[in-house]
């Protein structure tokens, strides 16, 4: 069963609090989507790391039910 | 052989080797063509294993760099990340200079 991409942002702010999370519904079918989390969280961190903190923050959904999330990290500006 | 073992020798024994959905010349997911499609621009000399025809690979390979999807890339041993973070490292040129440095690119 897909997610709603209310959940998604949800899940995500609730592991990371200070995130500025963008979700997009590439193709509008609830199934395939791209965020970008924006967070001081990661600053000084590898990209392996930023994408696994936010994968945690999915409990394990990702490549689960959440099989398509295209994902970016970054550091506010 | 364990799963974790037969994937460490794969990724000790090839400079570049991408964990796949298909084959470079028939990807089965959109991830793993996007990934094909960078180091085919990059004329990066890879090797790639196929999870769909290894249960125990696609289960281990999340296990062995607690990374959850596929693709996954591997340089020089090391676990460089999934095709968002080829594409971020694509983008910013720091890919290109990894290839340079490394000499990764296919002879000739």
């Amino acid at each position: 069963m897909p997610m709603a991409a209310e959940d998604i942002e949800g899940m995500i702010k609730a592991a990371i609090p200070d995130a500025a999370v963008e979700i997009t519904d590439l193709r509008g079918d609830g199934d395939h989507y791209a965020a970008r989390v924006v967070s001081e969280t990661f600053r000084g961190m590898p990209r392996v790391k930023q994408h696994q903190t936010v994968y945690n923050a999915l409990g394990g959904r990702m490549g689960g039910v959440l099989h398509a999330l295209q994902l970016a990290t970054a550091v506010p500006e | 052989m364990s799963a974790h073992e037969r994937i460490d020798e794969l990724v000790k024994n090839n400079d570049v080797v991408l964990f796949m959905k298909g084959s470079p010349l028939f990807p089965q997911c959109g991830f793993s063509s996007r990934a094909i499609a960078i180091l085919d621009h990059l004329n990066v000399e890879f090797a790639s294993v196929d999870v769909l025809q290894d249960q125990e690979i696609r289960q281990g390979i999340k296990e062995y760099s607690d990374w959850p999807t596929i693709p996954q890339l591997y340089v020089k041993g090391e676990f460089l990340g999934g095709s968002d973070i080829m594409m971020e490292m694509y983008e910013a040129g720091e890919l290109q200079e990894l290839v340079e440095e490394h000499g990764l690119a296919k002879a000739g």
